[in-house]
């Protein structure tokens, strides 16, 4: 372990903490959505760094590509239903926080 | 910060917090007592590799050590795809059966990458064997490459609502289940491959369990999301 | 400590974060994003531990559980999505509570 490996692994590890965060802490599905399949990208690279391959290529299929259109979807689907119903009884309760949404 | 009353209450949140700080700092201070240096498994593995048939380390691991852990885990991807099936399967006939609708620049990088990723899952199901692939990356990128195709409207999912897609799904299972028990009347023993042909057999059920693992993984996406055109109108929608 | 020692330590925070996001964000979509980032935590620790072994290769055994798990994770998402938006298209809501606990999924936070 070289002082580089331990730099690029330690900016990983935080990178992945971060991203864990704003995944869950954001207020836009979309957003959110996106940052997870930036998550599950990084989590590849982290099964590179730990010498596990056979894990990586599949992570990279799976948890990037058919979770993220999978999440994708049903962010699409639930987008829509927010605007026109979910939301409605909370926009009349709360029209200033609804200023700031991706809608 | 957003008001309160959009997210859980104070109380809730801070009840979160303890529970999950709690199990995470006992679950991080019971990983760093591990032991160090511990061997594990992996000398056990090691000695065995020979005789399993596969020099992949992991496959060997999947298909011959703990076959019967990967047996059950197939089975719960065929529950799990039942599942979404049976609240889904409606929608499937809105899907386009011509690739029309989809966009030149996607219609056209479909028909490129496609070929290239059956080409790749095959390639990955072979060297499986002996380096980094198998069924499970194999089934991955194929189900990609079926999401792919239906996304730009050339495969058509209404035309596999039937029998056909009913077998690709359960075809693995039945397969793995089948050796699991031809290896327990032959040998005595539930996935106790004979010797001389573990090979033939993992790689056999390997290959049957990537058809399934990508029909699978491709009908999860293609059953539940919406149809093509109501995406594209969602899109044009815009956010 | 060694690289192993940092993603598995790693592992058991993304798992924390994860289980934290699980209990306190109401949003059914949200629930199964934290669901998917802790178990992204608990693969970083089956991993992270399979490179503790001395030597250059690590514990095949623990890879071959991930390696599973990652697809079962990606069935059961699938199903766990399914069962969110078919409750959105029949209730018109995104959370299983009454709306004093709502959250509008657009907005809060930041």
């Amino acid at each position: 372990m070289t002082i580089a490996d331990w730099i690029f692994d330690g900016v990983l590890v935080l990178t992945l903490v971060w991203l864990a965060l704003r995944t869950l802490a954001g207020g836009q599905l979309f957003k959110s959505v996106v940052l997870y399949i930036a998550y599950g990208l990084l989590v590849a690279l982290a099964w590179v760094r730990l010498s596990a391959p056979d894990i990586a290529l599949a992570e990279a299929a799976i948890g990037a590509g058919i979770t993220g259109v999978l999440l994708l979807d049903a962010a699409g689907h639930m987008r829509g239903s927010i605007e026109s119903r979910s939301s409605r009884n909370l926009r009349a309760r709360n029209q200033s926080a609804e200023g700031g949404e991706d809608g | 910060m957003a008001e309160p009353e959009l997210r859980s209450p104070l109380a809730v949140r801070a009840a979160a917090l303890a529970i999950s700080g709690g199990v995470g700092a006992l679950l991080i201070r019971a990983l760093l007592v591990l032991p160090k240096d511990e061997a594990g498994l992996a000398p056990l593995v090691k000695a065995n590799l020979d005789a399993s048939g596969v020099k992949n380390p992991v496959t060997a691991v999947l298909l011959n050590f703990r076959g019967y852990d990967t047996m059950l885990e197939i089975a719960v991807l065929v529950l799990a795809t039942i599942g979404v099936l049976s609240l889904t399967i409606a929608h499937s006939d809105k899907w386009p059966t011509v690739a029309e609708h989809a966009a030149p620049a996607l219609s056209a990088l479909a028909r490129f990458l496609a070929p290239a990723m059956v080409l790749v899952s095959g390639y990955l199901l072979w060297a499986g064997e002996h380096a980094p692939g198998g069924a499970f990356q194999a089934g991955s990128v194929l189900g990609a490459a079926g999401i792919l195709l239906a996304l730009s409207g050339y495969a058509r999912p209404a035309g596999m609502t039937g029998f056909a897609l009913r077998a690709a799904i359960t075809v693995g299972f039945i397969v793995f289940l089948a050796a699991a028990i031809g290896d327990m009347l032959i040998e005595g023993a539930l996935l106790e491959y004979p010797a001389d042909h573990a090979k033939t057999i993992m790689l056999a059920i390997e290959a049957w369990l990537t058809v399934s693992i990508a029909v699978i993984l491709a009908s999860l996406f293609i059953s539940s999301a919406s149809p093509v055109e109501e995406l594209r109108r969602r899109i044009r929608g815009g956010r | 400590m060694t690289q192993a020692d940092l993603y598995t330590v790693a592992g058991g925070v993304l798992f924390t974060i994860g289980l934290y996001g699980l209990i306190t964000r109401p949003h059914l979509l949200y629930k199964v994003l934290a669901l998917n980032v802790a178990s992204g935590g608990v693969f970083m620790v089956f991993v992270g531990v399979a490179r503790r072994v001395p030597g250059p290769a690590p514990d095949p055994l623990p890879h071959a559980m991930v390696l599973t798990g990652i697809v079962v994770t990606v069935s059961s998402t699938a199903y766990a999505l399914a069962l969110a938006k078919r409750i959105f298209t029949e209730t018109g809501m995104a959370t299983l509570d009454s709306a004093d606990t709502m959250e509008g999924g657009e907005d809060a936070a930041e």
